[in-house]
């Protein structure tokens, strides 16, 4: 079998022109305050799918990386007042592989699912997904829609946040200097609730969206939609809650008509670019379909709990 | 000054590197221990040639920095084969004729061992959205698929 290697020997002194200094802090108030002292020239590793590539790009340059994996409350999934917190720096197949929490928010996994491979969603994290501020990210319109909240802390203290309020364009968020984002509360889940997240790619996976829709509703007793929240993706700079689409659900059966409204508001809503992976006229018409299709998988749902 | 000292295991052995905070875990394998098996096809995570398993779970080692790998078990391509005696997985790749140029072979492998443990009997349609993130330019994928299913009937004694 293999020997033991070991290269303690074989550093070389003076060879590289920048250091980047790597700590992994166990507790928020060590990450805390390890961002307070570094100026600025700090990023913040979690499952790393984005930051590891934009370090070796040049894209970035930190001189300290902050790994944040070691801290408890990155890392914990666990039911709260009904729903569920889980940690920002939590790997998508962790999500995924948490059978309640998947059982309770389908349309959540379902976004997650669909974040790169099978090796990608191994390390990406939500707490990733949110804060690389791509308008294009699966997670977000999932759990904007779902009405989740992000609780922070920064040098000043906690604070908490509705998702919506965090990405503010690409790359972009409304995260203070020095701020984490910890951990995600789901809400509690009413009765005859369901939520969906589907998006349009050419490829089937390993793709980026075109377009994304996420959908959560609440049904009463007799099939009338009571709550609803839409929220679609890669359509504007930011995921874009939009409350016109939700509107045409709300005190419908969720049928035809109350459909073509809800699709009509979402499409209505968009302002996308035109690029060589949709053209501004294709992005507009297919957020109306995806966020009708994505109503009509959350209504199944719905009905079925 | 200042390279990260870092302890794991390898393919069962115990290691030490020293490494930048910069270099990725693939770097790490392939130059400073010296396991070039894993192979760097793009280095951004879209393909798979590096990929890896990490406390059993399978990654793409580009994506993740050496320094990270401190206390983890890493298993490459390297560890696949028991001495001479080549892996199921191996041997039907090699039959199949499910390699060419073989710079995704070695991923391919990884990442097909990790799913047989998940799922011992896949259907092609899960050996397919199971490989998905590993890219191969030179087969067109049927043989690949092929010799997965076959080493899947073998391992399971069918
Ligand atoms: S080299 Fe890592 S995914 Fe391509
Ligand atoms: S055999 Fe050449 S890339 Fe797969």
């Amino acid at each position: 079998m293999y020997f033991l290697i070991t290269l303690l020997g074989s550093m070389e002194i003076g060879e590289k022109m920048s250091e980047m200094r790597y700590e992994a802090p166990k507790t928020l108030d060590a990450a805390v305050a390890l961002l307070a002292g570094a100026n600025g020239r700090a990023r913040i590793l979690a499952g790393g799918t984005d930051v590891v590539i934009q370090m070796r790009s040049g894209r970035i340059e930190p001189e300290l990386l902050v790994d944040l994996k070691g801290i408890p409350e990155m890392m914990a999934i666990a039911a709260e007042n009904g729903g569920f917190r889980f940690g920002a720096a939590v790997s998508g197949l962790d999500l995924i592989e948490h059978k309640a929490l998947a059982n309770a928010w389908p349309g959540v996994i379902d976004s997650v699912n669909l974040i790169g491979s099978l090796q990608v969603r191994a390390r990406a994290s939500v707490g990733g997904n949110l804060c690389n501020a791509s308008p294009a990210a699966d997670s977000v319109p999932a759990l904007i829609a779902a009405g989740a909240r992000v609780s922070i802390v920064g040098p000043k203290g906690k604070r908490d946040a509705p998702v919506e309020e965090i990405p503010t364009g690409p790359g972009k968020t409304s995260l203070a200097k020095g701020e984490i984002v910890v951990s995600f509360l789901l809400p509690k889940r009413p009765a005859h609730s369901g939520d969906a997240y589907l998006r349009f790619t050419p490829r089937t996976e390993m793709d980026i969206a075109v377009v994304g829709a996420g959908v959560n509703l609440t049904l009463d007793g007799g099939g009338i939609c009571r709550e609803a929240r839409v929220c679609l993706g890669a359509v504007a700079d930011r995921a874009l809650l939009v409350p016109e689409a939700a509107a045409a659900l709300i005190g419908s059966k969720v049928d035809a008509p109350a459909l073509d409204r809800m699709a009509a508001a979402a499409s209505a809503a968009c302002r996308p670019i035109d690029d060589k992976r949709g053209t501004r006229e294709f992005r507009i018409k297919v957020a109306g379909v995806m966020a009708r299709r994505a109503a009509e998988l959350a209504l199944t749902r719905a009905r079925g709990n | 000054m200042a390279k990260n000292r870092v302890s794991a295991t390898v393919n069962g052995d115990a290691v030490e590197f020293l490494c930048e905070t910069q270099q990725t875990l693939l770097d790490v394998l392939r130059d400073e221990l010296r396991l070039t098996g894993t192979k760097e096809g793009c280095g951004t995570g879209d393909c798979g040639a590096c990929s890896v398993t990490v406390d059993g779970r399978l990654m793409c080692s580009c994506l993740m920095l050496g320094v990270e790998a401190q206390g983890k078990s890493i298993k490459t391509i390297e560890g696949m084969a028991n001495g001479e005696a080549l892996h199921p997985l191996q041997r039907k790749f090699l039959e199949h004729a499910a390699l060419q140029c073989g710079v995704c072979t070695p991923g391919m492998l990884i990442a097909a061992r990790s799913l047989l443990e998940r799922n011992p009997d896949p259907t092609e349609q899960e050996v397919r959205y199971g490989l998905a993130g590993n890219l191969c330019r030179c087969t067109g994928y049927h043989k690949i698929v092929e010799a997965v299913l076959d080493a899947a009937r073998e391992m399971r004694g069918a």
